[in-house]
């Protein structure tokens, strides 16, 4: 049996590197690509090197865009006294997919881990308290994991703000989740935040 | 009312054993046979239809019989469940249940298991570790919540202790991560008090032949503090101090587990080797036993009658047919099973060639 041309074998090495795709379906993406080289595969390399040459991390809030500050951070609707925190820019578009949040984000970019080196410095934590400072802020929203990790970092970043109001997201039984799906520590994290109707 | 019990159980390839298939009645088991005949690595097989590392705290790659070594697996039915649980050489162990993947945290829904092995003869006069590892077992007998926060609190303490090691001196990160040990210390701290309470009730009201303890927690300092603000202030306070040892001083990682043979009022630690045992088994019966209330446990008892006298070893066999729920118990010969009488089960074991065989006797003899 002969292998793929290097420059096949290449991409599809590449394309296994890639977040959920392992060698099959990397093989797979790559032939799938080859037979729709007009409609899929000249488009996509057009869009990839577009947005490898624009894409930029947002000076300010550590979103990802084509310019030094993001549209969120440019738009002046969005300064409306709220900061919402991520670890991640994945968390940002998460919040943007609801539509809900008026305000603008600050993305840290992981959590404290002292064991993983990553200190305040890391996390972009001096650049938020300059911005609270900066941007009239009124209200950090911690948007943070509810692991150790998170919840230290989000202790951390809450100790540092004082006069500014401080909130977390609730946790609990997810919308259109079933009790009878849920862990123990969920179940008891949603009584405790039980509210009357 | 029987508790929940391993009703078959097959093991592929694990330690001595390369094909074993049994079935149980829910009753007790007499396990004998020579040394290195396979009996231990049988109740161990059971030991990991439980969380955790199993009975001898072993890797997974360490169960993999040599030296085919293709991995290992066990199957049983437990509560009415089909379980699985393997390891393939090299990765951590694997747990499914009706079919489905799952994490090991759902085996203790299934069951409780209790055991005492002989590396634990030395509980009362080794290291205080040993003896918070015995009682934070018993505690996640009573609450399986118990393992995250005893997680939680280790995670949150060993960034602690980095925190000291590197001299980061940025207090704010201090008193976040304290916060979290402080919360989960609390939490561990509830669960060893209301465990040792349950115990010394169970002990109290139980008539037994073994002797009563009475158990306390101790710390290294005069004035513990065992609540989340007591915490976060203790750790708060000992900054300076920890940073001069480079790890974290005070906490619940600290506390030890004492015991005073009751009626004599001597330390465990002086007692004899036989009175030590006895306390041991005293203290597993009466976990059994304020267990029992709820479902028995399946007990795992490995060469319990080493150190029992004659009376003692038919009293804990009468115990344990008292307590209604399954027990495993190795033991060399099928004399030190005699007090069971028609009560139990048994199994001997062989080892032909380097492979362990389980042959079921009608009796002991």
């Amino acid at each position: 049996m002969t292998d793929a041309p290097k420059a096949m074998t290449d991409l599809i090495d590449l394309m296994a590197r890639l977040p959920g795709l392992g060698p099959r379906s990397a093989r797979r993406a790559v032939l799938h690509l080859i037979k729709k080289r007009g409609q899929l595969m000249g488009p996509l390399a057009e869009a990839m090197a577009q947005v490898s040459a624009t894409a930029r991390e947002c000076l300010n809030c550590g979103n990802i865009g084509t310019t030094d500050i993001c549209e969120i951070c440019q738009s002046e609707k969005r300064g409306n006294g709220m900061i919402c925190v991520v670890e991640d820019v994945a968390d940002l578009w998460a919040m943007e997919r609801s539509a809900q949040f008026k305000g603008r984000y600050h993305v840290l970019g992981g959590t404290l881990s002292a064991l993983d080196a990553i200190g305040p410095d890391e996390l972009r934590i001096p650049k938020l308290l300059d911005r609270i400072a900066s941007e009239q802020i009124s209200e950090v929203i911690l948007a943070l994991s509810a692991t150790i990790d998170g919840q230290t970092t989000a202790h951390y970043i809450a100790d540092q703000l004082p006069g500014v109001t401080v909130t977390s997201l609730a946790q609990g039984v997810p919308v259109g989740g079933e009790l009878d799906y849920l862990d123990d520590g969920t179940i008891t994290a949603a009584l405790k935040a039980r509210r009357a109707l | 009312m029987p508790g929940p019990f391993v009703a078959k159980i097959s093991l592929s390839h694990f330690r001595s054993h390369h094909r074993t298939e049994l079935s149980f009645d829910g009753g007790p088991v007499a396990i004998y046979g020579p040394n290195g005949a396979g009996k231990t690595n049988l109740i161990e097989a059971v030991s990991l239809l439980s969380p955790g590392r199993g009975m001898r705290r072993a890797g997974a790659d360490d169960l993999i019989r040599r030296p085919e070594a293709i991995g290992w697996k066990i199957r049983a039915e437990v509560a009415g469940h089909e379980v699985e649980t393997w390891a393939e050489p090299g990765s951590s162990r694997q747990v499914r249940i009706d079919g489905k993947t799952t994490s090991q945290v759902a085996l203790g829904r299934l069951m409780r298991v209790l055991w005492l092995v002989p590396s634990m003869d030395r509980l009362w006069i080794e290291g205080a570790e040993g003896r918070r590892r015995f009682l934070d077992r018993a505690v996640l007998s009573f609450d399986p919540r118990h393992a995250e926060a005893v997680l939680d609190y280790e995670k949150a303490m060993r960034e602690r202790n980095r925190l000291l090691k590197d001299m980061v001196r940025d207090a704010h990160w201090y008193a976040a991560v304290e916060g979290q040990m402080a919360r989960a210390g609390a939490a561990i701290h509830a669960g060893r008090q209301s465990t040792i309470e349950a115990l010394m009730r169970a002990q109290a009201d139980a008539e037994t032949a073994f002797p009563a303890a009475d158990l306390a927690l101790s710390h290294p300092e005069t004035d513990p503090q065992t609540t989340e603000d007591g915490l976060r202030a203790a750790f708060a306070e000992g900054r300076s101090r920890d940073l001069g040892a480079g790890r974290t001083l005070t906490g619940p990682h600290r506390a030890d587990l004492e015991a005073v043979w009751k009626a004599k009022d001597v330390p465990a630690r002086d007692c004899s080797t036989g009175e030590q045992k006895a306390l041991l088994v005293s203290l597993i019966l009466a976990n059994a036993r304020a267990l029992a209330q709820a479902h028995p446990p399946v007990l795992l008892l490995d060469e319990v009658a080493a150190h029992l006298d004659d009376g003692r070893r038919a009293a804990l066999y009468d115990e344990i047919c008292a307590l209604g729920g399954q027990a495993f118990m190795t033991g060399t010969g099928p004399e030190l099973f005699t007090a069971f009488g028609e009560r139990a089960n048994y199994l001997e074991a062989t080892d032909t060639a380097g492979v362990s065989q389980m042959t079921i006797r009608e009796s002991q003899s």
